[in-house]
């Protein structure tokens, strides 16, 4: 398993139904390219979060498949709907099998 | 250093490669394109791609894409080792087909985003970014 690898999300804990509310999420992860080479010259292998989706009470808000290109720390910002209280489940997948999740609650007032 | 006959050789070889590495890597960001799109007309209403004129650090580049409507959305860096960068896809409660992320570019090159829209049409926006210290380390 990575070590360190924590996620991190932005989610307001109080909606009026069916408002848009913008997410930001970020995870700590060294998203090792697999294209730097250590100091002997052997090249580093690859080991990213290859896929991160957000889902609302199931239904999908966004699934992004992410490739090497993508920067140390992963950031991610997006708009959802609220249409109803819930949780918001965020889930990234590491390319050594890893699942990290975080779950947010959110209540419409 | 006298010019002999090898070395000569060797520098005609040495930038034959290096004429030829971009445009390896311009076939490689055209397969992924052809890949995501099939190869269908590719249009260029209705997609917005933000990114920075210039970038000092290749390492983590903001950028952000929007197209109303689209179901997903392809984010190309075709002067990469490897050129894609993300898909996102779309759900139902997506509130606008818009997203923001931060990505690593080797170095001056243009970025491209395709919107994949529900009737199966693709629109495409593109950006020249300007790198001054390359992102992939080496």
């Amino acid at each position: 398993m990575a070590e360190n690898v924590k996620p991190r999300v932005r989610v307001p804990r109080e909606v009026a139904a069916g408002e848009t509310i913008t997410i930001k999420t970020l995870i700590s992860h060294k998203m090792e390219s697999g294209q730097r080479k250590d100091g002997d010259g052997n090249v580093i292998p690859r080991s990213i979060i290859n896929r991160f989706t957000c889902t609302f009470n199931g239904e999908t808000v966004i699934d992004v498949q992410m490739e090497p290109a993508i920067s140390t720390n992963p950031f991610f910002e997006f708009d959802a709907v609220v249409p109803e209280s819930g949780a918001f489940e965020f889930t990234w997948y590491d390319d050594d099998g890893d699942v990290y999740t975080e779950t947010k609650e959110i209540a419409v007032s | 250093m006298k010019l002999t006959r090898r070395h000569t050789l060797m520098l005609a070889a040495g930038s034959a490669v290096a004429a030829l590495l971009p445009m390896r890597a311009a076939a490689a960001a055209e397969e992924a394109i052809a890949a995501f799109t099939g190869g269908a007309d590719v249009g260029s209403e209705g997609i917005t791609l933000t990114a920075p004129e210039i970038a000092e650090n290749g390492n983590t580049v903001p950028i952000s894409v929007s197209a109303p409507g689209a179901e997903a959305i392809i984010i190309i860096a075709a002067g990469n080792p490897e050129p894609g960068v993300a898909t996102f896809n779309f759900g139902p409660l997506a509130a606008a087909q818009a997203g923001s992320t931060r990505i690593r570019l080797a170095g001056t090159q243009d970025v491209v985003a395709i919107a994949r829209m529900p009737d199966g049409s693709f629109v495409q926006a593109s950006r020249e970014v300007k790198v001054t210290i390359g992102g992939c380390g080496g």
